[in-house]
Formats: structure tokens, C-alpha cells, sequence
């Protein structure tokens, strides 16, 4: 049991990098991304191309997809998305919903459908002796201290620093926040690109620990999204427990059948949303 | 000055004569036409009633989902059922499967509009995702890999496929004329108050939830219906086909190319994509690819829709659910029509009892 | 060619296709309390929209510093000097009084006005400085709204109601504040419905009636019959 529970918050740690992006893209412009779980895999794949061309550590070369991660984002948002913008739910579902479908389409054609992954040189055998015959996964291990960190770093730059009172004043009150003199296409941007360095390095580990195939994406977003749901919208440690929980149920699951984990997590998924519909460390007004 | 308000264009009128010649047509086939025609009209039908009914979802009841698969296969399974183990004749199952789908909606909608805008989308999507792993799981319907429908094995093949067609051709002209006579009535004017302005129309006494959910009753009807005229044409089904959210997918791109909120935009969104379909399918990814982007560029850049575009600039409307109001000039002439602010102040006029003719 | 600090001249203004302001000329000069009183709906707010680029107008309908202005995004128009404090206080609930605070300070422009200075004037600002910036007393609340525009080292103020809502004691409170704000030559504009404080604290009045105005002349010269007439358009 406590195996199953360890195995759960070490799931939910990946869970949450997942999560994140989708709802820092959401408390600030309210836009849903249906394309998260895609641009995970499409950083995963990026990793894999970049991994065949050159054969430096895999950690340098997730360190450097970090900075094309940013400008991608930034470009993407600049560009695209910030013209989907506005009260109408529709017009930012449906490029993204597109977006989904170029990329899967796109990585099937550069890669073929044949499931890849990461060289992580041996990391995700390695395992952590924990006394009494409890092994932990070093690699998940490593996945579930980074989740902590970035939930730590997002939070702490809502809350601390001077973009990050930009980015809650523009979600606040988008007119007067440009009458401060903030350009709000810009934050946008800005928003979007620290979304997408989170997204890189899920996509990273996700290539780590297991096989990625181009049309993955679309059950990483329903997870991430139920994360964000579970654990409440408007903080980031909403998502972070939110990822735990659904982490945890997911393995329960497992543990009773194979093909029972992701259906738990859907109905436990269901279960909050109809019990208390606003999560359960809900922090957004509407 | 006077002022009239106008229900109906010459254009559509025209257009209610050259619809109903086509459909005459159309019944006709069966004697004239190869029979791959008449499948690829159910096929085409099918993708047609369901857009339909997602748009009259998201454009008149402003809900975007991307879960409205979960009707569709609910449905098909459902006619399978009927069909293989209750001894209903398939084609009867069509519309009872319809309603079942409708009928579950409702518990559904009781979880799913806990949520709103684009989280309510995705939410629909999990939804969906519940029904298919719930059908995998049930093996005497075949599980994962699905079952075929032998409750039509007896019946020779041109008469199926014939009856099968016919089935489809009702099915589509009775979602147009349920959709269009729906939003002509007092109901639909206030489902088009309700996209406007919700709060407003919340004060004039509109019960918002209740309509939201009547809306997706409906829609969730059609859904069901698409669902079982697909499986009676396919007479094979298995989860990942029924609840694909591909279907959602074309339903949405359909409804982009076309125009959100008007009907005659999924009419044109299907053909536009039966033609695509049919010329760059073979293209695999290329052609998916394609969609996608196609999908973002109108969305982005026409953001009508094609239909709604041209409707701009031509000021055609072939279904009008508008009421314009137009003003005469002293001689009687109709000048330039005045778009009063459409839906709420027709609105406010048939709440007050009648569309009088002011005469001067 | 007067020093006029805004000039705007036939300046109409339209929400989609319901036009809302019919041509005014109005004058702000150098150091002066202008105020602008009018009903409900005659256009008093979507002038002061107009000049913040909230409402776009034609570019030289608005003149600020000889340099046109209508039109510009609100952003470009701060950063040129013109604040508003908004109609309704609009503070951002997300983010705590301080922080508010510091929002106004975004465009960085050099001046006077800092945290200090303003917790100086509005002493009971310092001590809920942590508190959110909507969990304050109307009042209070006004005073963190004036404060963020001030923290932009604005050239004009533009006050849109300030009053609203508030008890006259409050309202009063707040006004006695006027001075410290204009000491150093910053020019203010507000928006008021209660003609008495209006006049009181202005050196020129403009009345507006249904998007036009109506009269236009100094505080203290203006009669209240004339104000009546002109208010309700008689």
C-alpha cells in the first residue's frame, strides 16, 4: 500500500509538470491551450531529433531546448494565439484544437508512428534502496523535485516579482492594467513563453521515462487538465495537489487492473467536479 | 416613416424551392444512382447532422464542446443493442437510440455544466473518454475491439443499402427543419437573447439553465441519431470508431469553414469537406495536416467562417433566423435595411405581443 | 496658439454604431482644476475615455503637450503624462495595496511621487499596505486609486467620480488632499456629480448635457440657475 501511495506522488510529480503550463496560460489570459499535451510531445520528439544529430549529454541538450522552448512560446503567443483572444471561448479552441492536430500530423510524417524515447543513459533503471525492500525509481525521483521547484518558481514569481504582479494585474483587469502603462500582447507573450519551458522539460522527462509516439499528446492534456480541476484553479500548489491526487488514484487503479488506472482517474476526476466543483484549493474568482 | 419587420428573403424563399426539388431528387437515387453514391451520402449525412448539432450547441446555446462523441457512440451502441438483442428492427432502433442519447445527456450535463468556456470543452472530452472506456470494458459487446450489427444479416444488399439511404435522407431533412423551426420560435429567440447577453436576457425573465439544458438535449439527440444512422450504414462498431474524438474534430472544422451560428453553414462546411475529403484523403497526413491549418488560418483571418464572409458581403441569408427591421421611405420604397440591434429588440416586440406595421 | 496642456476640438466618440459625444471643445491649461459635471449619460467618462486611448477617436480630435493623441493605446498616452484615476476605482483585486500601488509606478516615469510620499498623504494606506487592495473601505480604496495614478508622476490627472459612492465626510477627506496633489503645477481634471464640491474645488467648469457641452466658464462666476439650465438641458 504505502508502495502504491510512493508511486502515486512520484506520478503525480510528472503529472503536475504537465499541469502547470496549462494553468499558467489559463489565470492569465484564460485561454485553454488543447494543444499542452501535443507541445509536450513535440518537445519530446524535439529532444529525440536533436539527440540523433548530436551526441552531447542528454541533460545539455534539455538545457538548451529550454531557451528554444521560451522563444517558441513567445512567438507562438505573439503571433498566433494573441489574435484568438476576447470573450468567445471558440476562436483560441479551435486554433489550438488545430495546432493539435498539425503537430500530430507533422510529427508522424517527420518520425514515423513508431513509439521513441530519450537516452537518458541509464537513468530510468536506476533505483534508490529505501530500506525494508522499498525501491524508488531514481528518475521519477529526480521528475517529482523538479515538479516541486517549478511550482515553487511560479508561485514565488506570481507573488514576488514585478512580472508577476503584471501578469495577476492583467488577468485582473486587462483595460486599467494598460492604462498602467502594460503592454498586454507583451505579457501575454511573456506568459506563454514560461508555459512552454515547463512544457519542454515535461516533454523531456516524459521521452525519459517512457516511449513517446506522436499521438500521445491528446491523453497528457486530459491529465494535466484534470490535475488542474482536482486541485482547483488560480494556484499553482492547486495543481501541484491536485496532480498528486490524481497520481495517486491512477495508481490505485493500476494496482487493481491494468486497464483500470486512467479510467480511475477519470471517475475520481468526475467525482470532485460534481462534490466541490471548484477543486479543492480553489483560489480564482470567476 | 414605416417599419416591418421581415421574416423571410426572396433568397430563401427560392432557396425552400430548389431544396425541396433536391430532395425529391435525392429520393429518386435508389433506381439511378451506384450504390457507393448512396453510402457516401450516409457517410456525409452522418458528419452533417452531427455538425449540425454541434453548432446549434455552441454558435445559438454558446457552448463549446468537444465531447459530443459520447452521443454519437452512446447512440450507435444503442441501436446495436436494440437491434442484436432486443429484436428491434434496426432502423426503428435509429430514433429510439436517438432518444436514449438524449435521455442520458441529462445526467451529464448535470456534472459537466459545473464547468465553463474552454475547461467545459475539454471536461466533455473526459467525459467522452469515460464512455469509451466504459464500453471497452463491456465484453459482451466485444470489448475493446467492438461487435459487428447481425440484426440486418437476413436482408438482401441493395434493399438495405436503399432503405439505409432513405433512412439517412429523412434523417437529415428533419434535423434541418427541427433546427430551423426551433430558433424561428419564441425559443429560439431567446436562445439567440441568451448568446447575446446573458445577464440581460437572465432580467427579462429567461430561465438561462433551463434553456442551456434543453439545448443540449437537443443536441445530443442528434448526436445520437448521427451515431445510429453510422452504425446502421457501417454495420460494425467498436469504441474507439463510436467515441473518437475525430468526430468532434470534423464537426468543429465543418462548422468553422461554414460559419458558427448560421444554419446554413454546416451545409456548406459538409460539402466543403466531402469535397476535400474525396480528393485529398489518399493524402494521409498531408491532408490532415492540411485541415489543421486550414482549420487555424479561417478561424484567425475570416472569422465568419466562409459562409459568414460571403454573407457580409453579399448579404445573402438562405435560412433566416434574423428579423430585420426595415424602414420604408414616405413613398413607400424600402430603404437600406436598419439591422436594429437584432435578437433584442425583435425580441422585446414579440414579448409585447405582436410585429405591428407603424404607418405614419 | 494658446499653452493649452489638452485641447480637444469637435472630439466625437462612438461605442460600436451609438455615437456618444457630439463634437466638444474642451481646454485643460497649465497648472489648472478643471472640473466637468453633467447627469448620468451625458458623456461626462467617455471623454475621459477618449483621452486615456480607452475609446478610440480620431488622432487629432485630442491635442495633449501640441502633440495628437486620440487613438494612441493607453499605455503610449501614460507614458507621455496623463493618468486617470477610473471611474468605480477598478483596483486589481489579485494584488495587495502596495502592490497596487506599484502597478501605477509600471511606465517609470522620473517625478515627485513614491511609496513614501504617498503613505505620507494617506497615512491609513501604509498601515493595510499588505492587505488586498479590494478588501478596503470605499474611501480607502479611492485613495489607493488616486495613489496608483499619482505613482506614474502623471503631468494631468484625470478623475473620473470620485465621489461615487462615498459619504461626504470621506468625499471631503479626499478633496482636502487636492492641494498637496497640485502643489508642485500638476494639472487635474475630475469628473463630478455633485456640482457644490465641483465648483468649490475648480477654477473652470464644463457642463455636459447628451454628449455636448452645454456651459462652459469660471467656478466662481457661474450662477446656480444657469448650472441648473445647463445640467438638464432646460
Amino acid at each position: 500500500m504505502l508502495e502504491t501511495l510512493i508511486q502515486g506522488l512520484l506520478l503525480g510529480g510528472l503529472y503536475c509538470l504537465f499541469a502547470l503550463g496549462l494553468s499558467l496560460m489559463f489565470g492569465v489570459m484564460r485561454l485553454t491551450n488543447t494543444a499542452q499535451g501535443d507541445f509536450i510531445i513535440l518537445g519530446a520528439f524535439g529532444a529525440i531529433a536533436a539527440t540523433s544529430w548530436w551526441t552531447a549529454h542528454p541533460a545539455l541538450i534539455g538545457l538548451l531546448l529550454l531557451p528554444v522552448a521560451f522563444g517558441f512560446g513567445y512567438a507562438l503567443q505573439r503571433y498566433v494565439l494573441n489574435g484568438t483572444l476576447g470573450k468567445d471561448p471558440l476562436p483560441s479552441l479551435v486554433v489550438t484544437f488545430g495546432l493539435s492536430i498539425v503537430i500530430q500530423n507533422a510529427l508522424l510524417e517527420l518520425f514515423s508512428a513508431d513509439p521513441r524515447s530519450i537516452e537518458s543513459g541509464g537513468l530510468n533503471t536506476h533505483s534508490l534502496q529505501l530500506g525494508e525492500g522499498l525501491a524508488i525509481g531514481t528518475l521519477p525521483l529526480l521528475i517529482f523535485a523538479v515538479a516541486v521547484l517549478c511550482t515553487l518558481a511560479l508561485q514565488l514569481l506570481f507573488e514576488r516579482t514585478a512580472l508577476g504582479r503584471a501578469f495577476r494585474a492583467v488577468s485582473d483587469d486587462k483595460d486599467i492594467a494598460e492604462l498602467m502603462g502594460l503592454d498586454a500582447k507583451e505579457v501575454y507573450a511573456l506568459a506563454t513563453a514560461i508555459a512552454f519551458i515547463v512544457i519542454a522539460i515535461a516533454g523531456l522527462f516524459q521521452g525519459m521515462r517512457t516511449t513517446v509516439s506522436p499521438s500521445d499528446g491528446p491523453l497528457l492534456l486530459l491529465f494535466a487538465f484534470e490535475a488542474v480541476i482536482i486541485g482547483g484553479m488560480g494556484s499553482f500548489w492547486g495543481t501541484f495537489v491536485g496532480a498528486m491526487v490524481l497520481g495517486i488514484t491512477q495508481q490505485i487503479g493500476f494496482r487493481l487492473d491494468p486497464g483500470w488506472g486512467i479510467w480511475f482517474g477519470h471517475l475520481m476526476f468526475l467525482a470532485v467536479l460534481v462534490v466541490r466543483p471548484q477543486g479543492l484549493f480553489p483560489k480564482t474568482k470567476a | 416613416m414605416s417599419a416591418q419587420v421581415l421574416r423571410s428573403t426572396r433568397a430563401s424563399r427560392s432557396a425552400l424551392w430548389v431544396g425541396v426539388a433536391l430532395v425529391l431528387v435525392a429520393a429518386s437515387m435508389p433506381w439511378w444512382a451506384e450504390s457507393s453514391w448512396m453510402r457516401e451520402f450516409v457517410e456525409i449525412a452522418c458528419y452533417f447532422i452531427f455538425a449540425m448539432m454541434w453548432n446549434l450547441l455552441a454558435g445559438y446555446g454558446g457552448m463549446v464542446s468537444i465531447g459530443q462523441q459520447a452521443f454519437f457512440g452512446f447512440g450507435g451502441y444503442i441501436m446495436l443493442l436494440l437491434g442484436n438483442y432486443a429484436g428491434f428492427n434496426p432502423f426503428v432502433a435509429i430514433p429510439v437510440a436517438a432518444l436514449c442519447a438524449a435521455l442520458i445527456s441529462i445526467p451529464v450535463a448535470w456534472v459537466a455544466f459545473r464547468l465553463q468556456g474552454g475547461y467545459f470543452a475539454i471536461g466533455t472530452w473526459v467525459i467522452a473518454e469515460v464512455f469509451r472506456l466504459s464500453f471497452a470494458n463491456m465484453s459482451f459487446v466485444g470489448g475493446g475491439s467492438g461487435t459487428s450489427l447481425t440484426a440486418l444479416r437476413g436482408i438482401e444488399k441493395a434493399t438495405r443499402e436503399s432503405v439505409t439511404f432513405w433512412m439517412a435522407l429523412v434523417c437529415v431533412v428533419a434535423s434541418i427543419a427541427l433546427v430551423y423551426l426551433f430558433l424561428r420560435s419564441k425559443q429560439g429567440l431567446a436562445l439567440l437573447a441568451i448568446r447575446d447577453n446573458e445577464v440581460a436576457a437572465e432580467s427579462q425573465g429567461i430561465g438561462v439553465q433551463k434553456m442551456k439544458l434543453a439545448v443540449y438535449v437537443v443536441a445530443a439527440f442528434g448526436a445520437g441519431l448521427a451515431g445510429a444512422l453510422y452504425f446502421v450504414g457501417n454495420l460494425r462498431i467498436s469504441p474507439d470508431a463510436a467515441f473518437s474524438v475525430n468526430w468532434s474534430a470534423f464537426a468543429i472544422f465543418m462548422v468553422v469553414i461554414g460559419g458558427i451560428g448560421r444554419i446554413e453553414g454546416p451545409i456548406v462546411g459538409a460539402l466543403v469537406f466531402w469535397a476535400l475529403n474525396k480528393f485529398f484523403s489518399d493524402y494521409g497526413t498531408w491532408y490532415l495536416l492540411g485541415l489543421g491549418l486550414l482549420a487555424i488560418v479561417v478561424t484567425i483571418y475570416f472569422k465568419q467562417g466562409l459562409w459568414g464572409w460571403l454573407q457580409q458581403r453579399r448579404g445573402w441569408a438562405l435560412f433566416p433566423t434574423q428579423r430585420p427591421l426595415v424602414t420604408y421611405a414616405c413613398d413607400g420604397r424600402a430603404a437600406t435595411p436598419m439591422r436594429a440591434a437584432a435578437s433584442a429588440i425583435c425580441f422585446i416586440e414579440i414579448m409585447a405581443g405582436s410585429c405591428r406595421k407603424k404607418r405614419r | 496658439m494658446s499653452a493649452a496642456l489638452i485641447q480637444a476640438s469637435g472630439l466625437t466618440a462612438f461605442y460600436g454604431d451609438a455615437q456618444a459625444l457630439f463634437g466638444i471643445d474642451f481646454k485643460l491649461n497649465r497648472g489648472e482644476l478643471v472640473a466637468i459635471i453633467g447627469a448620468n449619460g451625458a458623456g461626462k467618462s467617455t471623454f475621459l475615455k477618449s483621452l486615456t486611448g480607452l475609446v478610440k477617436v480620431k488622432p487629432e480630435s485630442v491635442q495633449f503637450n501640441g502633440q495628437p493623441v486620440g487613438g494612441l493605446p493607453p499605455g503610449a498616452i501614460v507614458k507621455q503624462g496623463l493618468a486617470m484615476v477610473p471611474e468605480g476605482r477598478r483596483l486589481f483585486p489579485s494584488l495587495s495595496v502596495e502592490e497596487n500601488l506599484l502597478m501605477g509606478a509600471f511606465a517609470k516615469r522620473p517625478g515627485p511621487w513614491n511609496l513614501e510620499r504617498l503613505y505620507a498623504m494617506f497615512p491609513i494606506l501604509k498601515q493595510k499596505k499588505g492587505n488586498p487592495g479590494t478588501a478596503l473601505s470605499g474611501g480607502q480604496q479611492q485613495m489607493v486609486a488616486i495613489g496608483r495614478a499619482l505613482m506614474s508622476n502623471p503631468t494631468v490627472l484625470l478623475c473620473d467620480e470620485l465621489s461615487l459612492g462615498l459619504a461626504p465626510i470621506v468625499i471631503k477627506e479626499i478633496y482636502d488632499a487636492m492641494p498637496a496633489i497640485t502643489a508642485e503645477g500638476m494639472s487635474v481634471v475630475i469628473v463630478e456629480q455633485d456640482v457644490s464640491v465641483a465648483q468649490r474645488v475648480s477654477q473652470r467648469v464644463y457642463c455636459f448635457q447628451e454628449g455636448r457641452v452645454s456651459l462652459e466658464g469660471k467656478s466662481d462666476e457661474l450662477t446656480r440657475e444657469q448650472i441648473s439650465q445647463a445640467y438638464f438641458g432646460l
